[in-house]
């Protein structure tokens, strides 16, 4: 019987042999930005279950989450938030099949520069409704 | 000479269009499907946790048990554990090679977001169900 030979396929070529652009840098943080809210979700669980836990362990965590290491976590996970949000969108616009000439650039920036100022907006109303 | 052209597959599999993972575009569609429904559950999530901002314990029991606060957090939950269980398992299929490693992954992948999520689902009902109580 003949054994089953495994074909030399070309490798498809990664990353690294691309010029870096904007639009692929963007697509790259649209994955980094995904998985840092996949591993940050955990502390939503976290601050739901010490309140569903009690008082105690409630006011540990939102002590955390109040003094300034936590304040910084949540504020960057405002920002990744946003950004992931308004890249999907982005996705959207393509998926629908526009969006793909020389307008990439502008999406890009539009998705840069709203998730800036969403959060800012978010932060600022955070502080004055409090 | 045979046809060199001739699929493998049966015409059945090939109305079915399910490929070979057998799934068709399952994984893709409920990407998108999740990643529609999280644009405005997560918009109001930024204003839930906005108005959590230095809340005291009874403040935050009373907000997360409000049943309409609760219910929009159920629905984030789930559509969210579920994007990024997807998101995930394509970024691990992208780059863990390896059988062993990749199937390794991919069951961590989905431990880690059932748990995270039946974790949220479970205190969000105590604290919303307990409120009847009181």
């Amino acid at each position: 019987m003949a054994e089953a030979k495994e074909a030399q396929r070309p490798l498809s070529p990664h990353l690294q042999i691309y010029r870096v652009t904007w639009t692929m840098a963007m697509s790259v943080f649209h994955r980094a930005t995904g998985t840092a809210l996949y591993f940050g979700f955990a502390l939503f669980a976290v601050w739901l279950v010490a309140l569903a836990t009690g008082p105690r362990v409630f006011n540990a965590v939102q002590w955390f989450f109040g003094s300034p290491l936590g304040l910084l976590i949540l504020f960057g996970y405002t920002w990744v938030l946003m950004h992931h949000l308004l890249g999907g969108i982005r996705h959207f616009i393509w998926d629908f099949g526009y969006g793909m000439g020389d307008e990439r650039m502008a999406l890009a920036r539009l998705t840069l520069i709203g998730s800036i100022a969403l959060t800012l907006a978010i932060w600022v109303a955070a502080f004055t409704f409090l | 000479m045979a046809d060199k052209n001739v699929s493998m597959r049966t015409p059945l599999s090939r109305v079915k269009g399910l490929g070979a993972s057998g799934h068709g575009v399952e994984h893709w569609w409920l990407q998108r499907l999740t990643a529609a429904a999280n644009v405005p559950l997560m918009i109001a999530f930024a204003f839930i946790v906005a108005a959590l901002a230095g809340s005291s314990y009874v403040e935050a029991l009373a907000l997360i048990s409000h049943p309409l606060v609760a219910i929009i957090l159920i629905l984030a939950v789930v559509s969210v554990a579920n994007h990024m269980r997807l998101g995930m398992q394509v970024i691990i299929e992208d780059y863990v090679h390896g059988s062993a490693a990749r199937v390794v992954a991919i069951i961590a992948n989905n431990f880690y977001t059932v748990a995270v999520a039946v974790a949220c689902l479970y205190a969000i009902l105590k604290v919303s169900l307990g409120r009847i109580l009181f």
